[in-house]
């Protein structure tokens, strides 16, 4: 790689997680004039920043308001690259069925999952939030998806959980089920029979990874 | 009317009230329902839940109102009823008030980011808490407790939008979690900060509620008593939740937290309550340790 695309792909990562969308969106014009392609962009830009927007995230160096600003400007620059990364027919690595559950209306922490699926390779239906079973089991069922992701922020919500994942399997689907959000836990997501439990953005990424091998190697 | 502020000057430590949100799951609020618009359609369970708190020794009760603002009511379809409702909120308190004790007008937060991070500017997060704020003074309440906040902007906001359009002391509290750089709000707000904006918004009581359980919060307010004269309150959960039996189950129970009780005494808290997961249970725990406390028997 030359140095000077090497270094325009580090500004993108630094603009990333800086949180500037502006510069994000001109340097990834700048790398797709210089025939880069969108998917080594995504990789070493994108995903290089926003792997240092999550660390710094679990370590508490960062916080939720620059982890958003981090989230709008990969978005900008997504927004240019995936026509691209369409075009160019790499098949996604899965599909996950992404929604807040019934009661909740909140959306932050969805949001940022479903992007840093998308950013790595894995096609998200996000069905959006207060999203009954009925909503999970459809989707599921359309997009004939691996794998359900849910979210819960409050405490008279997280129940909700459990009732999707019961006619879930009720509906004997062959999906693999990991939630998220404020209250839950890995103990939780055991009692619940839910398949994982993932703390942040990436341990989300990491786990829909796994369940992706997992089904390859049956 | 004792007004709250000279009765805790007078008392040093007032008891408020146990959980709300996780008390009516409790009492069959169904995944989906709106919890503020049981003041208008199960406003005996609501009365209930009020009575019962008052019943295990709370001095002060909050209405059931942390999500009854526009924005989310709009959510329900429900955002031209804001006033209907918060009286019906303020009322089913009232009902079941026994003389010379307190209601708290509970005001949560917006439940959307604001500007730059979202849409709602400055001026309509301002409207917002004013309306709700104004509903709740013309009910009845003796103060308005402005809680579980994380975004140290929107606190400011609400706290001015109490303090400027109403003559009610007002209360404020915000969620702290202990990571790798300390106590900080999810949104980055640490223990001093809150304290400087919040006293400088006009907050007359300041405090710390929901969270993780009694230990964190013990940090908590010892950290906060070491940065301010002012009251302090201090509503914690019992834990983090899980399941037994079908059920949301709180590690924390009032046996387990009556330690922990005597700590937050000891750490300088002078509004003493309970978030999610705390009952009229763990409030009768409370009082017990509280009394002591107070008699200067611990």
């Amino acid at each position: 790689m030359n140095i000077a695309i090497e270094e325009l792909l580090q500004k993108l990562a630094i603009s990333v997680i800086d949180g500037k969308h502006l510069e994000a969106v001109e340097l990834t014009k700048q790398l797709l004039a210089l025939n880069h392609t969108p998917k080594e962009i995504l990789d070493n830009g994108l995903l290089a920043g926003m792997n240092v927007v999550g660390q710094r995230f679990r370590d508490n160096i960062i916080f939720v308001p620059q982890v958003l600003i981090s989230a709008r400007a990969m978005k900008f620059s997504l927004a240019i690259l995936e026509p691209l990364l369409a075009d160019s027919n790499i098949p996604a690595i899965g599909t996950v069925i992404m929604g807040t559950v019934k009661g909740d209306i909140h959306d932050i922490g969805k949001n940022i999952v479903s992007m840093m699926l998308r950013g790595n390779g894995f096609k998200v239906v996000d069905i959006g939030i207060d999203a009954s079973h009925e909503k999970f089991i459809d989707a599921v069922k359309k997009e004939n998806a691996q794998i359900v992701g849910m979210s819960a922020l409050l405490t008279t919500t997280m129940l909700y959980m459990k009732a999707v994942i019961e006619k879930l399997k009720g509906e004997k689907l062959p999906v693999k089920i990991m939630i998220g959000g404020a209250p839950v836990s890995k103990a939780f997501a055991d009692q619940i029979g839910a398949d994982a439990y993932g703390k942040n953005a990436s341990e989300a990424v990491r786990l829909a990874r796994e369940f992706v091998d997992q089904e390859n190697n049956n | 009317m004792n007004n709250i502020l000279s009765t805790l000057k007078s008392k040093k430590v007032l008891l408020c009230d146990g959980a709300m949100g996780t008390e009516l799951q409790r009492r069959g609020l169904k995944v989906g329902d709106c919890p503020e618009e049981y003041n208008l359609s199960n406003s005996k369970m609501i009365q209930g839940i009020h009575k019962d708190y008052f019943d295990a020794g709370s001095d002060i009760v909050e209405t059931n109102t942390f999500g009854a603002n526009r924005l989310r009511l709009k959510f329900y379809d429900l955002k031209n009823r804001v006033e209907e409702i918060n009286l019906a909120a303020v009322n089913n308190a009232m009902e079941v008030r026994p003389k010379d004790k307190f209601i708290a007008g509970s005001i949560g937060p917006l439940g959307e980011l604001l500007e730059p991070l979202g849409n709602i500017t400055e001026n309509y997060a301002y409207d917002i808490f004013s309306e709700q704020a104004k509903i709740l003074e013309e009910g009845g309440v003796d103060f308005i407790l402005v809680e579980t906040m994380m975004a140290i902007e929107e606190a400011v906001i609400a706290v001015k939008a109490v303090v400027e359009n109403t003559f009610l002391p007002v209360a404020v509290s915000m969620t702290f979690e202990l990571g790798k750089t300390g106590l900080k709000t999810p949104w980055g707000v640490d223990v001093q900060t809150a304290v400087t904006e919040l006293t400088k918004a006009g907050t007359d009581i300041i405090g710390s509620n929901c969270g993780k359980g009694f230990d964190e919060m013990i940090q908590v307010i010892a950290e906060m008593r070491k940065l301010t004269t002012k009251p302090i309150l201090a509503q914690s959960n019992a834990g983090i939740p899980e399941l037994a039996g079908g059920n949301l189950y709180y590690k924390e129970s009032p046996e387990i937290i009556a330690s922990k009780v005597q700590e937050l005494l000891t750490s300088g808290v002078n509004i003493l309550g309970g978030c999610c997961g705390t009952t009229p249970l763990h409030i009768k725990k409370m009082r017990e340790v509280l009394d002591l406390f107070l008699s200067n028997i611990i």
